[in-house]
């Protein structure tokens, strides 16, 4: 088998010259669509996970495909989070945690990837706003200084533009050395969210990013999100059900005990759910 | 399939720098617990032999060349009693009012800053203290009483510590169901809080009565004795002590060489004592902590 | 009532300060503080007198700064060890181990630096004696140790787990987040943990004693016999009649030790508060 040289593997991640900041993610795209065969960017066959003898995830199996936002809901303690943190091995923090099965990220088992590489193409926001102690402009080039880059002009050109995908150039721009810790809630998540694209990565997994967030700032998040992903693929944990139709183009339904009950695009599944717990689901939260 | 695909650049060079970092500092940790390690096992190989109950229960014979350490254990024990005694009820006032009754201000940032700084005082300067306020002023002369107010006071910021850590340990939630029945808020302390938060306290008496049992500088000038051939039957009377015994011992003794045994037995009998109260405290610590369902 | 015992901290304060001032200040009716703050000590050479507490101050800074250079890498190495790195089950060892070692007292650590340390750097040095600034500094460094390592590791452990987790997320090697993350956010509390242990050291009085030599010289160098403020005050005091000049420069040696140990302390809590109202910025 002829090996593909992998676009993904030349440093693509500094071409400052490049003005969007994944416009060589049609490359990719166009690769992996190639030499994969598949609109798919993550698969999961078979995936179980336990918190030491507890189940958390039963055999889930899915295909995430590369376009567009993906929604992930379902009640409360069903294994949102826990599928979120399989897929960039974010788990691997939680003492006793581990995961069986097979997760493939563009045709390679994640599960037994270095974790420090997935990350790196895998990024997330959390639940709550976590920017570093750090002013602005640090937290936005960390991805890029753990990587090793040190050049200036590429720093802060890439600080830039991500604080720009991230809309919030305009409000920081005269700020970036002061402490991020004076952002308002929402001006931080989006500081998260800049700092999660810096680098770059194929995927962009948010937790729950608008739980902490005001109607208006959630707004912008939900906005963002809708933006990025025309640039790489966004996967959103969501408890609103408002918000998931809005925003995404697939929706993924866990039930409780962790087992996925329904994948379809958001219309097949808010219109006309297949599994008769997602409809009392959807409809509970609707009614 | 292509592993070259997920491949970070420069993975190697940063994981290399992962191992190193780890590498060093589980050098430089076990360096450290290492030394103290080698302390240890120094004092206990040269002093285990001086171990007998003679060496425990007599008095030192000809110069403090043969016979044991009995009178040094027995003022000990005077001292860090008395000082215990004398700072418990003055701690457990001042933790009571701190978490049950001060309700914040700052009289209260007063006090914790007080205890803090009280906290870093050197030992030495307890010993001027006492010096000049209970031997010189109050006229208590060299004496038990002296030394034991003392460490008393020098073991008071351990104690409030310790104490207001307790109480604090105690959930709202018994409080409020005890006043909410009507009790006044002394009876909630003492019938809910106080039984709730014992064991809290009687650790942190522990690890005092260990601080205070180590401590030379406070009791060198106000209360001990070089050598005594009886033991001290007042508390107006001096009294010899573990410590100071040691520290004698091993800088004025006559006959450095002939009582080399005796010495290092001295020393570990003291670090014995100290570490056994102290284990004892972290364990109980440790238990109760577990067993606390709340 | 309650309120009378909570203030019984703040009285022993007051009256920590009024004792030792009022013993300190009759001083001044023997020698000016020029004298006081002179090069030579020499309380009991009757035809001329000198009160200069200047070769304490200095053997202090000495061993302070040779025992820091020592423990703090040391003791900030094992902190982050231990809290970023070991295994849970080596942690709660660790750190029990640490409290133990914390609590040994003084005299104990005194007498192991009489009895073996010092013979030790005597013959693998080729000196006369072995009490000498270097032993003194060796001693407190091991000391000072487990204050420094585990009030460090506190203010690692205090690092919220977000950041680390915010940290990870972005790629980064675990040494990347302690490095770039937790060390530069637990900065506050590791300044506070070592000026603490600095604190300690300065005021550390048995081990220094025993060790040190106890010569009053003003010197620089570790190999040679030095006398610290807190062992000028113990050695001294007992045989000093109360009343005298001699007597009153004691202790006011232990007003210049209280007010440096003291400055240190508020020092080292401010920048623990720092750290823990999250004032972090960088
Ligand atoms: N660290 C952990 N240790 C043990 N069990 C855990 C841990 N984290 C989560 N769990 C359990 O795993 C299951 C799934 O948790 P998870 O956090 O993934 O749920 P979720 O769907 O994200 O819930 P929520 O909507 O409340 O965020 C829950 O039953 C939870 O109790
Ligand atoms: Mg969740």
């Amino acid at each position: 088998m002829v090996t593909p040289v992998s676009p993904i593997a030349q440093p693509a991640a500094h071409d400052v010259k490049s003005q969007k900041v994944c416009r060589l993610d049609e490359v990719t795209r166009a690769w992996i669509k190639k030499n994969i065969e598949s609109e798919i960017i993550i698969e999961a066959e078979n995936l179980d996970f336990y918190y030491g003898k507890v189940q958390a995830l039963r055999d889930v199996s899915m295909c995430i495909p590369i376009d567009g936002v993906t929604a992930v809901m379902g009640p409360s303690g069903c294994g949102k989070s826990t599928f979120l943190r399989t897929l960039n091995r974010m788990y691997e923090l939680t003492p006793g945690a581990h995961a069986q099965g097979r997760v493939s990220f563009l045709g390679q088992d994640l599960l037994k990837a270095d974790p420090a590489a997935i990350r790196h193409h895998i990024g997330m926001v959390f639940q709550r706003p976590n920017p570093f102690p750090k002013s602005i402009y640090e937290n936005v080039a960390y991805g890029l200084r753990i990587e090793g880059v040190r050049r200036r002009s590429a720093l802060s050109d890439s600080v830039e533009e991500s604080l720009r995908h991230a809309g919030l150039w305009t409000e920081v721009k005269d700020r970036l050395r002061q402490s991020a810790f004076g952002l308002s809630g929402g001006q931080q998540q989006r500081l998260c969210v800049a700092r999660a694209i810096a680098v770059r990565p194929k995927v962009l997994l948010m937790d729950e990013p608008c739980s902490s967030l005001d109607p208006k700032a959630s707004a912008r998040i939900e906005d963002l999100a809708r933006e990025l992903s025309d640039e790489l693929t966004v996967i959103i944990v969501t408890h609103n059900l408002q918000q998931a139709a809005r925003v995404s183009d697939n929706v993924a339904v866990f039930m409780a005990g962790g087992e996925l009950a329904e994948f379809g695009t958001t219309r097949q599944v808010f219109d006309d759910p297949q599994d008769p717990r997602v409809a009392d689901y959807l409809r509970g939260r609707f009614g | 399939m292509n592993n070259m695909l997920i491949e970070d650049r420069k993975g190697k060079h940063r994981k290399a720098k992962q191992v190193t970092a780890v590498a060093i500092l589980g050098f430089l940790s076990s360096v450290s617990f290492l030394v103290l390690g080698a302390i240890l096992y120094f004092l206990i190989r040269n002093g285990a032999s001086a171990f007998s109950w003679e060496f425990l229960t007599e008095f030192p014979r000809r110069m403090m060349t043969e016979g044991g350490i009995f009178p040094a254990i027995i003022g000990s024990i005077y001292l860090t009693a008395g000082a215990v005694l004398v700072a418990l009820p003055f701690a457990l006032g001042a933790a009571i009012w701190l978490t049950e009754y001060s309700g914040g201000g700052w009289w209260v940032r007063a006090i914790r800053i007080g205890v803090n700084t009280l906290a870093g005082v050197p030992s030495i300067v307890f010993g001027l203290l006492g010096l000049a306020l209970f031997v010189i002023t109050f006229g208590f002369g060299v004496s038990i009483l002296s030394g034991a107010l003392t460490l008393a006071i020098l073991i008071l910021p351990i104690m409030i510590r310790s104490a207001e850590e307790a109480l604090n340990a105690v959930p709202r939630s018994f409080r409020e169901g005890a006043l909410a029945l009507g009790a006044s808020r002394w009876h909630t302390v003492h019938t809910v809080v106080l039984p709730s938060a014992l064991p809290g306290i009687l650790t942190g008496t522990v690890l005092s009565l260990s601080r205070a049992m180590g401590e030379t500088a406070p009791i060198m000038f106000t209360a001990v004795a070089y050598s005594m051939l009886r033991l001290p039957n007042s508390p107006m009377d001096k009294c010899m002590a573990l410590p100071y015994h040691i520290f004698v011992m091993a800088t004025e003794s006559p006959s450095y060489g002939e009582t080399r045994n005796l010495q290092f037995g001295a020393a570990l009998m003291l670090l014995a004592l100290v570490l056994v109260l102290n284990l004892f405290a972290i364990v109980w610590r440790t238990i109760s902590r577990r067993r606390k369902a709340w | 009532m309650f309120l009378f015992l909570a203030s019984v901290s703040l009285i022993a304060l007051a009256f920590i300060l009024y004792f030792i001032l009022r013993e300190a200040v009759p001083v001044f009716r023997g020698a000016t503080i020029q004298e006081l703050l002179g090069p030579k000590w020499r309380p009991t050479y009757e035809a001329a007198p000198r009160y200069g507490i200047l070769p304490m101050i200095g053997g202090t800074l000495l061993v302070t700064i040779g025992s820091m250079a020592l423990a703090i890498p040391l003791g900030l190495a094992a902190a982050t060890f231990i809290a970023e790195m070991a295994p849970g089950w080596l942690k709660d060892i660790a750190k029990t181990a640490l409290e133990l070692l914390a609590s040994i007292p003084s005299v104990v650590y005194g007498f192991f630096g009489l009895m073996i340390l010092s013979p030790y750097i005597r013959d693998s040095l080729g000196l006369l004696t072995g009490q000498t600034a270097l032993t003194a500094s060796l001693l407190l460094a091991v000391m000072a140790l487990p204050t420094i390592a585990s009030l460090a590791e506190d203010a690692l452990t205090a690092v919220p787990r977000s950041y680390r987790e915010a940290s990870a997320a972005m790629g980064a090697t675990h040494w990347e987040t302690t490095w770039r993350v937790t060390i530069p956010s637990a900065f506050s509390g590791l300044i506070g943990a070592v000026i603490l242990g600095m604190g300690r050291s300065v005021g550390e009085t048995m081990a220094v004693l025993m060790v040190a030599g106890n010569s009053p010289q003003l010197t620089f160098s570790f190999l040679k016999s030095i006398r610290t403020l807190t062992s000028g005050i113990a050695l001294d005091i007992a045989e000093t009649p109360s009343g005298t000049t001699h007597f009153h420069a004691l202790f006011f040696m232990g007003v210049v030790l209280l007010v440096i140990t003291l400055a240190m302390n508020w020092i080292a809590e401010w920048f623990r508060g720092r750290l823990a109202k999250g004032h972090l910025k960088r």
